[in-house]
């Protein structure tokens, strides 16, 4: 006889066994099981860094990640969360900031004890390239920091794993406030619409907007002359 | 990976994309609107909504589960509390930490006023961090403050407040300035100039986006900015009762450590509600695209001490949320997905609604085709979905464009071997944000004296249905309107007023009046999602709260 598929998966939170339906979610998993989240939950749906979760299965010395709310249970799944680990993080003036060779590594020298041992990048939920932007950084290139790390949720996972004790995601962070502060072009056409908007040049349209009935806005909504759409 | 039954659609929907990508789809009129919504809305279902019989605002229809948190007995216990000797003494309380909360505390700091922001869940675990899309604002030579205007007004049939209305559109660009100077990193062609693209509802490409992580990327540098200005915080405290004097006025609130169950209050003289939307209520059974705490918290506190609230019958379900795989079922897919030119397509291969109508329109279209055609596409769990046909992305736009514009997107199905840029996504309506709200003037005034609320806990701004990418701007408008108002307001009062909780008395004997059952109590403050067995009450508060009845 075929050996019947499992309904049911055995996980063990931080080494206790709970049997639950397959199929769901470390975070739904945990909730079936019997916790109620205070910490450890945040946006349930993959942005905010709040579930990193680590855990290893019986067939691999491996050391595996994934965020709880979107990472499906395995059977025989040992797991631990990880909601905070603490972090260094440097304060600064945005504005004063000069986007030197010199400025990330001034503010975070320890990225120059980066051994290159790439735990973080091997353990990131997001895929990140976490080594790597660390030795852009270790160079001033801003533009390749903000790049490989602009999916980065902040879950403080590489922390964690980092033997030297850097704190990647907050770097990465000054590395991306200052790319888009101070190296990306400004707006021409944004400066010259907040211009406009100092000397009132709309003003006067919008009052008239504001006056006018749901009957006459709707009118205007739908004249294809009043209201044209840009084509796509 | 789907299932077979499902590929065999998927073939159909491949072999219609030719013929589909040179149609064009006429927009709806307003009568054909009106019909859809009529038809096919979940706000329609009669049966959803009953009249609120108490507060100020008596007699409006509201869904059963917001007129439950309303209508309950407050969940706090004063007993313990000494309003003697409060642990906090401030000049401006802001209660959430999410986008409008973080800047209104920003910008009331700016403004001189020692500022606490407090927070149930940590700073930024809110719907700020999971917009995806992008922000509107008229800032092209195409475009301008009176088109976006009329753009807002026409997605909100007509009924939104038209202060708050101008007030949205005219601070869009600073807005965009502003986030600059801090650092976000939008789109932009090498010279500087935006990328935008249109939004449901739209006439002009006003859609400014920083990847399809857009709202994490605001979230994450003002949260920075914020840590670097040291604005005194506390998180996993969460606000359970505003705080009154004699005469009416907010002078504060009662927190509760969710960590320790410790209670305490805090002194203010004036108070800011950013405590977002009511996701997490479930309307009608919908799974929702909202962050974890989006429990109506702030319209309870609000609606305690007299503050009306508007638009309370308009929820907007998003037209695109996950109908498969079944772990990540409701969240969200963005309509940037949409945007940059995917395809809503049926059962038989063929679209039937222009993908970027408003959203409330596009949702109804969607239900329609499954619930009223039956031309959906069933998944193995007993859901039905349509396609949303994201390869031809890549036909319109160029190999990797998927990867490259919606890195998030593509991230959230590969986890589960569905590659977007190869293969389309189920989709169907999620819950997704709250149109109401409480009603305030354009300073983020509720008329309640000394209060003030900014975000999504707002309404009047969207009237009956925002468009995409207003949300993400009406927080900042808003938060920061709010921040300097309250701060203004809070430096031209001699003394804080006292605090007390007569207010609750009051509302209380509306409660008994009304025969409202004891065991009823709110706020939420979060979602209890253990087997219904498992449910005790939490061991920070001594009652258990009304609970969604479905996950």
């Amino acid at each position: 006889m075929a050996e019947q598929e499992k309904d049911m998966l055995t996980i063990y939170v931080m080494g206790k066994a709970y049997d639950v339906p397959k199929g769901l979610t470390i975070m739904k998993a945990m909730e079936y099981a019997g916790y109620q989240f205070i910490r450890g939950c945040g946006c349930r749906g993959g942005f905010c860094g709040a579930c990193g979760t680590v855990y290893r299965t019986e067939d691999s010395y491996k050391v595996k990640v994934g965020l709880a709310c979107q990472t499906e249970i395995e059977d025989g799944m040992y797991l631990v969360q990880l909601p905070f680990y603490p972090a260094t993080k440097k304060k600064y003036d945005i504005e004063t900031l000069e986007p030197t060779t010199q400025t990330l590594v001034r503010h975070y020298p320890e990225i120059m004890r980066c051994i290159s041992c790439n735990s973080c990048t091997k353990i990131c939920p997001q895929d990140i390239m976490v080594m790597d932007y660390v030795n852009a950084a270790i160079r001033g290139d801003y533009e390749r920091v903000a790049d490989l790390s602009f999916d980065c949720i902040m879950c403080g996972l590489c922390a964690s794993r980092c033997p030297a004790e850097i704190v990647q995601y907050n770097v990465a962070l000054l590395a991306r406030r200052i790319t888009g502060a101070k190296l990306l072009k400004r707006s021409p056409h944004l400066q010259e619409r907040l211009k406009e908007l100092e000397a009132g040049k709309f003003d006067d349209g919008i009052k008239e907007l504001m006056a006018a009935s749901q009957e006459e806005l709707s009118e205007m909504f739908y004249d294809k002359k009043v209201r044209d759409i840009e084509p796509a | 990976m789907y299932p077979e039954k499902m590929n065999e659609s998927i073939r159909r929907l491949e072999a219609t994309r030719k013929e589909r990508m040179k149609q064009e789809f006429p927009m709806r009129t307003a009568e054909q609107k009106k019909e859809l919504l009529e038809g096919f809305h979940p706000d329609y279902i009669k049966a959803s909504m009953r009249e609120l019989v108490l507060g100020p605002n008596k007699g409006d229809r509201t869904p059963h589960e917001l007129a439950d948190v309303l209508e309950a007995w407050p969940v706090l216990e004063p007993g313990g509390l000494d309003l003697a000797n409060p642990e906090y003494d401030v000049d401006v309380l802001v209660i959430g930490g999410g986008g409008a909360g973080v800047a209104a505390a920003l910008v009331a700091q700016e403004a001189g006023a020692d500022v606490l922001l407090v927070t149930k869940l940590r700073i930024g675990d809110a719907n700020t961090m999971m917009a995806q899309g992008g922000i509107q604002a008229a800032d092209k030579a195409n475009d301008s403050p009176e088109r976006h205007y009329l753009d807002v007004l026409g997605g909100g049939h007509f009924k939104n407040e038209p202060e708050l209305a101008r007030a949205l559109v005219m601070d869009a660009p600073g807005i965009i300035d502003w986030l600059e100077e801090l650092g976000v990193m939008f789109d932009k062609e090498p010279d500087g100039t935006m990328i935008t693209i249109h939004g449901g509802g739209t006439s002009r490409k006003r859609m400014h986006a920083a990847r399809d992580y857009t709202g994490a990327e605001i979230m994450r540098v003002l949260r920075d900015e914020f840590q670097n200005r040291d604005v005194p915080k506390t998180e996993f405290a969460a606000a359970t009762e505003l705080l009154t004097d004699a005469k009416g006025a907010v002078s504060g609130a009662v927190l509760v450590n969710l960590e320790t169950g410790r209670k305490c209050a805090v002194r203010a003289k004036t108070v800011i509600l950013a405590t977002g939307g009511c996701g997490r209520l479930h309307m009608q059974g919908f799974p929702c695209t909202n962050h974890y705490g989006a429990t109506a918290d702030g319209l309870v506190l609000a609606y305690r001490v007299g503050a009306r609230l508007a638009f309370i019958d308009t929820i907007q379900y998003h037209p695109t949320g996950v109908a498969y795989p079944e772990q990540i079922l409701g969240q969200l897919i963005t309509e940037k997905v949409r945007g940059v030119g995917a395809q809503l397509v049926n059962s038989e291969g063929n679209r039937f609604i222009y993908e970027l109508e408003s959203r409330d329109t596009t949702a109804s279209a969607i239900i329609r085709e499954c619930k009223g055609e039956g031309r959906g596409i069933d998944t193995p769990t007993g859901g039905v979905g349509v396609w949303l046909d994201s390869p031809l992305i890549e036909v319109l736009k160029g190999k990797g464009s998927v990867k490259a514009t919606l890195p998030a997107m593509y991230h959230q199905f590969e986890r589960y071997g569905i590659e977007m840029d190869k293969v389309p996504v189920l989709t169907y309506p999620t819950q997704h944000y709250q149109n109401g709200g409480v009603l305030v003037d354009d300073t983020g005034h509720t008329g309640v004296k000394n209060l003030f609320a900014a975000g999504e806990v707002v309404g009047g701004i969207h009237g009956r249905n925002r468009l995409m990418g207003n949300s993400l701007l009406d927080i900042l408008v808003f938060g920061r309107r709010a921040g300097k108002a309250a701060a203004e307001a809070a430096k031209a009062m001699e003394k804080a007023p006292d605090m007390g909780l007569k207010h609750m008395d009051a509302f209380k004997a509306e409660l008994n009046k009304a025969g409202i059952p004891e065991d009823r109590k709110s706020p939420m403050l979060l979602p209890d999602y253990r087997r219904p067995e498992m449910r005790r009450p939490y061991p920070f508060l001594a009652n258990e709260c009304v609970q969604p009845a479905v996950k």
